[in-house]
């Protein structure tokens, strides 16, 4: 790990719209098997084709939950620090298939949504989105820079 | 079999202690593509304050999973598996999960809502550290598809 710790972006220079932060997440079908094993999530739809297909799947599938961990990540390097995320949520709205052979782009955007000038909060909203479709719905992170 | 309605506001005994490893920290940022030193390095993560290495917010679903492992096992439940869709997820902390923590986390059903002919099921699992002290609660919406 070589990448300097970031400075603490000041919210009086920020305004609602403005895009802080983006990212593109390369996704294969070893990314999920990684998720799957640090997180403990062996459900078989993230793995085994012939399953995921059994439950009236397309195939593949990335677990919602790496979806919503790797899209928060492009606003902690803007914030500097993991622990300044102090809420953070998401609607499953879509599946990210995860193809065999190609796997799948999960693309962030991180805008400002709101800011909370006396509690030094700014709430980013993310969009989130895989093969041009939006894959989460009402991502929010609340970001303290107090 | 359907959800019962019975379970809202129903509290769950505490799961056992869940005691954050470094190496299970480091493993898991580099599963969700966490590149911030505060996440890996013990030298960074004291200089900018902490204990020790600092879990990435959605590292906290590891600590809830045993509750919802509780939710969905419980006898008079109805909540079928195989139904199951993960509706909604939320953290709200009061401070960052940081390895060395244990940590022990509580499940009770905010509510259950039919919604046409699935059910939903907010679950909030409160998680505290060893002093007692309130560090995050994950919220999880469960979407049961109802019998087609």
């Amino acid at each position: 790990m070589t990448q300097a710790a970031a400075a603490t972006p000041a919210l009086d220079s920020l305004t609602v719209g403005q895009i802080v932060a983006t990212g593109l997440f390369p996704l294969t079908r070893d990314s999920l098997v990684r998720y799957a094993g640090a997180s403990g999530d062996f459900n078989a739809i993230h793995y085994r084709d012939d399953v995921a297909v059994s439950v009236g799947l397309p195939g593949v599938l990335a677990h919602g939950m790496l979806t919503m961990g790797l899209a928060v990540q492009p606003v902690v390097d803007w914030a500097g620090d993991p622990a300044r995320v102090v809420d953070y949520q998401v609607r499953f709205t879509r599946p990210v298939l995860v193809d065999p052979a190609l796997g799948a782009v999960v693309s962030v955007v991180a805008k400002v949504g709101r800011i909370e000038a006396d509690a030094g909060i700014v709430r980013i909203d993310l969009t989130v989105t895989s093969n041009d479709q939006t894959v989460l719905g009402k991502a929010q992170a609340r970001v303290s820079l107090a | 079999m359907s959800v019962n309605p019975e379970l809202q506001g129903r509290v769950f005994p505490p799961v056992a202690p869940y005691l954050v490893g470094r190496e299970k920290v480091r493993e898991f940022s580099r599963a969700v593509f966490a590149r911030n030193p505060i996440n890996h390095d013990p030298d960074a993560a004291r200089a900018a304050g902490y204990a020790d290495v600092v879990a990435p917010p959605t590292f906290a679903v590891v600590v809830q999973e045993a509750t919802l492992a509780q939710l969905l096992a419980e006898p008079d439940g109805g909540i079928d598996f195989s139904r199951v869709v993960h509706g909604e997820q939320r953290f709200t902390f009061s401070r960052p999960i940081v390895a060395g923590d244990e940590l022990t986390a509580t499940l009770s059903v905010a509510s259950v809502k039919s919604l046409g002919g699935h059910s939903m099921v907010t679950a909030e699992s409160r998680v505290v550290d060893a002093t007692g002290a309130h560090v995050v609660t994950a919220t999880s919406t469960l979407v049961v598809r109802g019998d087609e």
